[in-house]
C-alpha cells in the first residue's frame, strides 16, 4: 500500500529510528511500511495518522481508489 | 527501538533451554551407559532430553504472543512457516524413499534439527525478500 511516510517524516526532519521510536515499533518496520513492503494493522495506521495528526487517508492511499484512477 | 523485551526473553529462555538439554542429554546418556537408570524411570529419562526442545517450541510461541512489534512477529511467523513446511516435506519425501528401501533409516528427532534449518531458511527468505528491513 502507498504512502506519504517518508515525505512526512522529511518535513519533520526525523530519521526511521526517530519515527521507530515514537511509534513504539523496529526502524525495520518503518523502513518495510515506507517501502510498501508491508501493510500495517488498522490500529498501526491510525496511530501513525494521529502522530502527525492528519487523517488516515492522508498517510496511506486506498488501494482501491488508486486502481479505480480516483488518485 | 533496539531489540524488544520479548526478543530478550525469548534468547534467555533459549539459552536455559539450551543448557537444559545439554544437561538431560549428558545425564541420560551417561545413565543408560553405565546402567545407572532403575526400570522404572528408563521412559521418563529417556524423554528427558526431549522436554527442553518442546520448551524451545513453547518458547518461539510465547514470543509470538509477547512480541508488541506487528512486523517484527510476522518476520517470525514466516519463518515458522518456513521450518513446517521444509522439515515436514523433508519427511514425508524420506519416507516414500525409506519404505522403497532407497535410503536408510533415519530417527525422528532428524525432523526437528531440519525443522531448526528450516527457521535459518525462512530467515535467508526474509532477507532475499525483504531485503534491508527484512531482518
Amino acid at each position: 500500500m502507498e504512502n506519504r511516510l517518508r515525505v512526512l517524516r522529511a518535513t519533520r526532519a526525523w530519521s526511521q529510528a526517530d519515527l521507530a521510536d515514537r511509534l513504539e515499533v523496529s526502524r525495520q518496520s518503518v523502513n518495510a511500511i515506507e517501502t510498501g513492503k508491508y501493510d500495517p494493522s488498522l490500529p498501526l495506521a491510525f496511530r501513525i495518522a494521529e502522530l502527525f495528526a492528519l487523517p488516515i487517508e492522508e498517510v496511506f492511499v486506498s488501494p482501491s481508489r488508486r486502481s479505480s484512477g480516483a488518485i | 527501538m533496539a531489540h524488544s523485551t520479548a526478543w530478550k526473553r525469548y534468547n534467555w529462555r533459549l539459552i536455559w533451554l539450551s543448557l537444559s538439554y545439554a544437561i538431560f542429554l549428558i545425564a541420560a546418556v551417561y545413565g543408560f551407559k553405565h546402567q545407572l537408570v532403575p526400570n522404572g524411570l528408563r521412559y521418563f529419562v529417556a524423554v528427558l532430553p526431549a522436554l527442553p526442545i518442546i520448551g524451545i517450541f513453547g518458547a518461539i510461541g510465547r514470543y509470538l504472543v509477547e512480541e508488541q512489534d506487528e512486523y517484527v512477529r510476522m518476520l517470525m511467523v514466516r519463518q515458522v512457516l518456513w521450518a513446517s513446511a521444509f522439515s515436514l516435506s523433508l519427511a514425508t519425501v524420506w519416507g516414500f524413499l525409506d519404505n522403497f528401501e532407497l535410503v536408510g533409516h533415519a530417527d525422528g528427532y532428524w525432523i526437528v534439527i531440519a525443522w531448526f534449518f528450516g527457521l535459518g531458511l525462512g530467515g535467508l527468505y526474509n532477507k532475499l525478500t525483504l531485503g534491508e528491513s527484512g531482518c
